[in-house]
């Protein structure tokens, strides 16, 4: 694959359309995004494993560095700014108020997995949201703050 | 934890007044702007003509450099320049990582590139310069270097052999630095201990693990001769002074900005090579040039921390009185000391913290550090108190089951009193405002030892190993400039904020204190509201740009609050004094009968006040309707530093429960307790998730991380699935509880509170698992404690 190999696609993020747009075939959701101005999804590792760039893609919770930009093709995204809604500005107030973050750098994969938690209607223990929440790694606060957002959000809006 | 009712410290006015900050949880709301994708971190920042960089980095641990030919490489697409350490050094002058306070440190000098000799697996050698960091990643593979490997010191116990590979033969052998401590006659103090018991721990090398690798943006503007530097970096005063030392330009035109930081923890207040090379680039190039370390760069040249071999002995007598304590510990660092903090300032901490809550009259320590050809090391959260705290705390619980007395009450009877304050340490180090007695009877209280113990019996019969620690320690924080400064680093103790009430009667306030997401600019916002009168809201606070903000240290060893605080603190009761002159004479009326409450100048005893925004229209705009003489100032400026003694420092007594499964060797952390002793609390909820984000870290080091290394000096596991790092299902909730001992140090009292649960939470996991363990007569004595050495404690395997 040389470096100018590119690849035509068209999709929506956050509800704006991208259509027909050369990406680099070989870069990464993550990376093209960013390049666009929507650096709110943030690298952490480019390993699948910090979950740091999580996004949603069709619905579903995805690392956005383990898939290529030319994958989103035809795809509704919706990133960490297209949080907007009235369920996610609750889900904020209760990261807020819990300080369920410090630096912010995990943030938007944490919002996005405990968008994925309330969506699928599942009454949690601390124990399961815990483990929900495994994926995403959180260095400064010790993730009880993150439990108790958490565990807040799933009391008061499912 | 909700706002103090109880007032904390009177010397800040009572908390039952209008903006009455100190002491609430008023959540973050400058920060809420993470919750929206709005942060500004470095890999954000796009400017004009700016390029990216790709460093091609040493594969092997030693090896000799014969020649580089990057032809190929200048030819691929996007690249702009190819450079190796000729071309770097041309602009960038080499440092030296010592100090002149702490005794001979040898370290030879270091260049952003390798010259000749690559030393460590990671160590930059050359560098591309190109228009994406892709294109620059594609032309790295088309340098060919002529390696020729040699042999590596891979490990820390051999440096110093007759037969070991000399890294810098200039210096004779791998030897870094030495210091001995020597406190009464501890042999004779053996002689007549009833019991002495030994033990031998070792310590793995592990790392931060920042979320946010580390990442820097140089740009140089030729015209105006000026330096801009953006840098997730700790302490931008800092950099500003050596990039502009090594680089020969003016210091006054270079500027660091560091907007916000993807967690830190001490890994990035360190100068890094390619970092520095970067600046270098920029200057050459005239444009922005912008490095962000991906995270196998991260592992290899991101500073490790706590590789220890620490061998301890302490002898009691048989009331369980401690009459001496011995410590032997080696530590290896990389092939350089880093700059400019050095690499001796661990080993330091260990010797001057082991054994500190304690009266032990004959105290030995000898810290020894070594070279290798591994990454290099320097100061990560807690420095070296991982190491103090656990042999100190392992000792003595081995003490109390030889002479069959109770973990808590052999601590009890050798804590130096809360009342025989001020004191020193074991190693001779100053110490005040404690309270180590006070809060192990919070733990004991808030943790029923009766009911573990208990459980622990229960478990036993149903095959479970359950176990339980308490311990006690001591945090530096808030260093004076015995710490740095005086052994000649550029490295500022002193921290400055200045305040001002703007035309729009809103307050503006920059302090040289920085933000990693600890809660700085929540703080400084509460004490600048709560000191002035004004409402909260009112406050907004500048940080992180040495062009806008006073002079000052940055964050490091938990000084923010009692520092930083104290200069907002004084700057806005200066403010406050200036405001209320000015309304004493618009109003025609004594000062002392006036005081500012939410935004507003009042008449203490009732009468019509003036608002704050009308007063600084008056000022502003109406001069001429001040009375003569008056010359108002609504600006204050102010600096606090501590002075007389090395450092304040924070104490903590850690409770823990855990249980052990004896098939798979898992341990599982059931219960975590954590006191602290941080003085006046500014934030109550900060302190708390400081405390634990901080333990959360220490179960890191104390069960899962490693820095795995073969025998040529290759890392193993420099990825985040092959390097564990705390998830959140493993972690327990940890109980936090606080006892307050104002530090009389500062109006504020506030001492730190950022370190105290990485240094401690090892040491009590480690006693609380060979507490169960020795229920079999097992004993595990080396971190991170994993399930298989568990099950080699037990004989399983």
């Amino acid at each position: 694959m040389t470096a100018n190999n590119t690849s035509n696609i068209s999709f929506t993020v956050n509800g704006e359309k991208f259509n027909n747009v050369n990406v680099p075939s070989r870069q990464h959701l993550a990376d093209y995004l960013r390049s666009q101005g929507l650096t709110g999804t943030h690298l952490g590792c480019e390993q699948g494993a910090c979950g740091a760039c999580t996004i949603e893609m069709d619905g579903k919770a995805v690392r956005s560095c383990l898939v290529l930009a030319s994958q989103a093709n035809g795809s509704d995204l919706k990133t960490v700014e297209g949080f907007d809604d009235q369920m996610m500005e609750q889900v904020k107030e209760s990261f807020l108020k819990h300080n369920a973050f410090q630096c912010g750098f995990c943030s938007p994969g944490m919002l996005m997995t405990t968008k994925e938690i309330l969506l699928s209607k599942k009454k949690l223990t601390r124990d399961e949201i815990r483990s929900e929440i495994s994926g995403n790694y959180c260095r400064c606060t010790g993730y009880q703050s993150i439990v108790d957002a958490i565990e807040e959000c799933i009391n008061e809006i499912n | 934890m909700d706002d103090l009712k109880v007032n904390q410290n009177p010397k800040l006015g009572s908390i039952d007044r209008p903006n009455s900050y100190i002491g609430r949880s008023v959540p973050r709301q400058n920060a809420k702007k993470h919750l929206d994708g709005g942060g500004q971190f470095v890999d954000d920042l796009t400017l004009p003509r700016m390029v990216h960089v790709a460093f091609l980095r040493s594969p092997f641990a030693h090896a000799e450099i014969k020649s580089i030919d990057v032809k190929n490489a200048k030819q691929s697409d996007g690249v702009i320049d190819v450079f190796t350490a000729k071309e770097i050094d041309e602009v960038c002058k080499p440092w030296v990582g010592v100090l002149g306070h702490l005794g001979e440190m040898r370290s030879p000098e270091q260049s952003p590139l390798a010259k000749n000799i690559a030393r460590w697996q990671g160590e930059p050698v050359a560098v591309v310069i190109a228009n994406s960091r892709a294109q620059a990643e594609d032309a790295l593979e088309l340098i060919e270097v002529d390696w020729l490997e040699k042999d590596a010191q891979v490990d820390m116990e051999t440096a110093l052999d007759p037969n070991a590979v000399i890294i810098h033969p200039e210096l004779g052998n791998n030897l870094f630095w030495t210091r001995t401590v020597n406190q009464g006659d501890v042999d004779k103090a053996f002689k007549e201990a009833d019991a002495v018991v030994e033990t031998t721990l070792d310590f793995a090398r592990h790392t931060g693990v920042t979320l946010e690798s580390r990442g820097i943006v140089a740009d140089w503007n030729k015209a105006e001769n000026k330096m801009t530097i953006y840098h997730n970096g700790q302490a931008p005063h800092m950099m500003q002074h050596i990039i502009a030392k090594h680089l020969d330009l003016n210091e006054g035109l270079v500027r660091i900005i560091s907007r916000d930081v993807g967690g830190s923890f001490g890994i990035k207040v360190h100068v890094y090579p390619d970092e520095m090379a970067v600046t270098a680039i920029s200057k050459k190039l005239g444009r922005p040039v912008k490095f962000i370390a991906d995270r196998l760069e991260s592992f290899t040249t991101d500073i490790h921390a706590r590789c220890h071999k620490i061998s301890g002995k302490l002898g009691v007598d048989k009331n369980g009185k401690i009459l001496a304590m011995e410590i032997d510990d080696l530590s290896g660092i990389g092939p350089f000391s880093m700059y400019p903090r050095t690499s001796a300032i661990e080993t330091n901490q260990v010797l001057n913290l082991s054994g500190a809550p304690y009266v032990i009259p004959n105290y030995k320590a000898v810290g020894t550090v070594v070279f290798q050809n591994k990454t290099p090391m320097c100061q990560y959260r807690a420095v070296g108190h991982p190491i103090a705290v656990a042999i100190t705390e392992a000792l003595i619980d081995k003490a109390a089951y030889k002479i069959g007395m109770d973990l808590d009450k052999i601590r009890k009877m050798n804590f130096i009193p809360d009342n025989s304050y001020p004191n020193k340490s074991p190693s001779g180090v100053p110490l005040e405002d404690l309270s180590h007695q006070a809060s192990m009877d919070k733990l004991l209280e808030i943790m029923d030892i009766k009911e573990i113990e208990t459980k622990k019996k229960d478990d036993y019969e149903k095959g479970i190993l359950s176990g339980y620690g308490v311990i006690s320690m001591c945090e530096v924080t808030n260093p004076s400039p015995l710490f740095y400064g005086v052994g000649g680093a550029h490295i500022s103790s002193q921290d400055g904020a200045s305040i001002r009430l703007e035309g729009s009667g809103a307050i503006h306030l920059s302090s040289s204190i920085t933000e990693q997401g600890q809660g700085t600019e929540a703080i400084m916002k509460q004490i600048a509201a709560d000191q002035l009168g004004v409402k909260l809201e009112s406050v907004r606070v500048t940080l992180g740009d040495t062009d806008a903000t006073p002079y000052g240290g940055g964050t490091w060893a938990s000084r923010g609050a009692g520092i930083g605080g104290e200069a907002v603190l004084k700057a806005a009761r200066k403010l406050k004094d200036n405001i209320l002159n000015i309304a004493a004479a618009i109003m025609q009326t004594d000062k002392d009968s006036l005081d500012i409450e939410d935004n507003n100048v009042i008449r203490k005893n009732g009468g019509e006040g003036i608002s704050l925004q009308k007063l600084a229209e008056t000022v502003y705009y109406r001069g001429h309707e001040i009375p003569k003489g008056t010359n108002p100032e609504l600006l204050a400026t102010a600096s606090f530093l501590i002075e007389g003694i090395p450092f304040v420092f924070t104490n903590s007594a850690m409770g823990c429960q855990v249980s052990i499964d004896q098939d798979t060797g898992i341990i599982k952390i059931n219960k975590f307790w954590a006191v602290e002793d941080c003085g006046t609390q500014i934030n109550p909820k900060l302190v708390e998730e400081q405390i634990r984000g901080g333990v959360i870290q220490g179960i890191g080091g104390a069960l899962f991380e490693e820095c795995v290394y073969d025998d040529q000096g290759n890392m193993q596991n420099a990825t985040m699935a092959d390097y564990l790092v705390p998830m959140a299902y493993e972690m327990p909730d940890i109980i936090v509880d606080h006892v307050t001992t104002n530090s009389g140090r500062s109006i504020i009292g506030a001492k730190g509170a950022g370190e105290a649960g990485t240094g401690g939470a090892p040491a009590v996991i480690m006693n609380a698992i060979n507490n169960a363990l020795k229920q079999v007569g097992a004993e595990v004595i080396s971190q991170p404690i994993t399930p298989e050495k568990v099950l080699k404690a037990l004989g399983k395997i």
